[in-house]
């Protein structure tokens, strides 16, 4: 039992840990002000930024139909760089979601309750990253209508997938975390589906919310069964999250390729997914917290903590490159050698200066808690890491791929305006599904944050 | 509200509470009545009410086991048997059955049919989705979704009579004792 003089204070532990959620709310207050953003009307800014992401998607739906069209031939790749920006822009997807698996699952079994105001966002922004992600290896297919050639499913050929290529690995990872990051996120939303069929004026709304909501009184009952639900569901997707990035990494790392072919690059990879992640939940919840003032919910303290576990995982990262660099110096495997000389003075070099500028230079500013603090200098390092992560991976398959073993076989890559087209185009699908998404349903978890409010944590002392 | 002008048959009583404290006291006063078929509303999980109302227990653990167990299998079939029986492919000379090449797929069946079962199980377990109750039918229940605790007495409970119960609901400390009626 420890000695209640040596117990601080209320007050001096609110001042050593500030709120987590604004003064003088009550569950009324959190509720009409969460739930308000969805039914009242829409406000003008929302119109063009939807407009401006809806233009967005309009690209990739040329660039697709093009695609189709004219075949992967319209794309830079070619024979020694045959996987270029899908791949690219694949890693890159899967590894934003996963930041948003790492608030939801991770910090809720380790209990940290000021994840309540940003998991329900992150986990959104999990499922769209992974719809984008899971466009490029079925548009690389070329003929992406036999994309069921992927799936073990009896067929009259009586042909099935190969289960020891990392390749088929990655369609059961993938597929499995995007079926199960639906199912988290569908089960937190359905107490505030209930909320908003209470609280919709209008009957088409309330019967859609109603039929989503599947019948949820709040019985205590319910919610026991739904916590057990929850913590488990948090159990299976901590690992998963884990497992989902280490098999991305296998379809590199299983390769011969020098600079790939390394052991490095499960927890290298796994580290760069929820580095590149925070920065992207950064770089949305900036703009969105001012635009629907929800300043009192998502405060200074949640942006500074991204800020820390954005500079955590950075350094895993940084450690990561540091690592490539020396195995290559102490295997003293010429091939390996050869690869990093021509990564850092090669054709390529300026992507990885570049990516040494955006992973480690930019994120070093984060060390001082005054840019931690500064919503501009935390938003200005997150899109640094942002494009830094793009370029990571942009130098991991192109540096690699373009010279490898024989000098015969060398070539160059660069990108065409249907790749930069295309994926620009994802960045829009990504834009659309969160514009629907903050308009019609709460993109703050209500009954979350009210389990956080000073009169459910009197409750807990009362009794 | 009135007790018989109505045609429709009584359900139970339902009593509003502004705080989850007042309904932890109550949940202590209908238990010692002797009450079994009653049931609380919060909008958040409350620990005090569950705790008030004795619920621990949940075999959803086992259901999410049994899951992960089946899936697990599922995995490792799916995996033996094309490979070895029905598709049997020869790379580079190894082996047919290639298990440690297997473990990717059977880990994430595990987790792909666990977090079904979660869901699944979770839904049948509340006896979910149910498109009616008759709680829906009272207006002020709508906030049991938003700001206010409530307490519900069925009428199917022995002890339960349309006098004696509603008096019993009224000395607790409720905002206001409501006629829930099909």
């Amino acid at each position: 039992m420890a000695d209640p003089r040596h117990e601080p204070s209320t007050a001096a532990r609110a001042a050593l840990r500030p709120p987590i959620v604004g003064p003088g709310h009550t569950p009324t207050s959190v509720t009409d002000k969460i739930a308000a953003v969805v039914t009242a009307g829409t406000p003008r800014w929302w119109f063009l930024g939807a407009g401006g992401a809806f233009s967005l998607l309009g690209i990739f739906a040329i660039s697709v139909f093009w695609l189709f069209a004219k075949g992967p031939g319209i794309w830079g790749i070619n024979n020694p760089v045959a996987w270029g920006f899908a791949i690219i822009n694949f890693v890159w997807w899967i590894g934003i979601g996963h930041a948003g698996t790492l608030i939801s699952a991770i910090l809720l079994l380790l209990k940290q309750d000021w994840r309540n105001s940003i998991n329900r966002f992150a986990e959104a922004m999990t499922i769209f990253a992974v719809a984008c992600a899971g466009m490029f290896p079925l548009l690389h297919m070329g003929r992406p209508w036999r994309f069921y050639y992927l799936l073990p499913i009896p067929n009259t050929f009586t042909l099935w997938p190969q289960f020891r290529s990392p390749l088929i690995w990655d369609v059961f990872a993938v597929t499995t975390y995007a079926l199960v990051s639906i199912l988290f996120w569908y089960v937190g939303l359905i107490p505030d589906l209930a909320t908003l069929r209470d609280r919709s004026k209008n009957r088409f709304a309330a019967s859609i919310y109603g039929l989503l909501a599947a019948g949820w009184r709040g019985s205590t009952r319910h919610w026991h069964q739904y916590e057990v639900a929850s913590m488990l569901l948090a159990g299976l997707a901590t690992p998963l999250v884990v497992s989902v990035h280490t098999v991305v990494s296998f379809d590199f790392a299983v390769g011969q390729v020098p600079g790939w072919h390394t052991t490095i690059f499960p927890p290298y990879f796994v580290a760069g997914a929820v580095f590149a992640g925070f920065a992207m939940v950064i770089t949305l919840t900036i703009p969105l917290r001012y635009l629907f003032g929800l300043q009192d919910f998502i405060t200074a303290r949640h942006m500074e903590n991204m800020g820390k576990v954005m500079l955590a995982t950075g350094l895993i990262v940084v450690y990561g490159y540091a690592i490539e660099l020396f195995i290559a110096w102490y295997s003293g495997n010429g091939f390996e050698q050869f690869m990093i000389h021509n990564r850092i003075t090669g054709p390529y070099r300026y992507s990885w200066f570049a990516l040494i500028l955006c992973n480690f230079v930019a994120v070093q500013f984060l060390w001082s808690s005054r840019v931690r603090k500064s919503v501009l200098g935390l938003f200005i390092v997150s899109m640094f890491v942002n494009v830094g992560m793009w370029l990571e991976r942009f130098v991991i398959v192109v540096t690699s791929l373009h010279r490898d073993f024989m000098p015969s076989s060398w070539g160059m890559y660069t990108g065409t305006i249907w790749d930069w087209a295309t994926y620009i185009g994802t960045i829009g699908l990504f834009l659309s599904l969160m514009f629907l998404f903050i308009r019609f349903l709460p993109m703050i978890s209500i009954f979350e944050m009210r389990m956080i409010l000073p009169e459910a944590k009197n409750a807990k002392k009362g009794a | 509200m009135s007790l018989s002008n109505s045609s429709r048959p009584l359900r139970g009583y339902l009593a509003e509470f502004d705080a989850p404290e007042k309904v932890v006291d109550a949940i202590h006063r209908v238990r010692e009545e002797g009450y079994e078929k009653y049931d609380t509303f919060s909008p958040y999980p409350c620990e005090e009410m569950a705790d008030a109302m004795d619920v621990h227990r949940s075999w959803l653990p086992f259901i999410v086991l049994g899951g992960g167990i089946t899936g697990a299998l599922t995995g490792w079939a799916l995996q033996f048997l094309t490979s070895t029986q029905v598709y049997p492919m020869n790379i580079g000379g190894r082996p047919y059955n290639s298990w440690p090449a297997f473990i990717v797929v059977i880990f994430e069946c595990t987790i792909l049919f666990a977090a079904f079962s979660a869901v699944l199980g979770m839904f049948a377990l509340n006896r979910l989705p149910q498109p009616h109750h008759p709680l829906f039918g009272i207006e002020s229940f709508k906030r049991a979704s938003q700001d206010r605790y409530f307490l519900y007495v069925e009428s199917t409970d022995p002890r339960f009579d349309i006098h004696s119960t509603r008096a019993f609901m009224e000395s607790l400390d409720s905002s206001e004792v409501t006629a829930v009626e099909d």
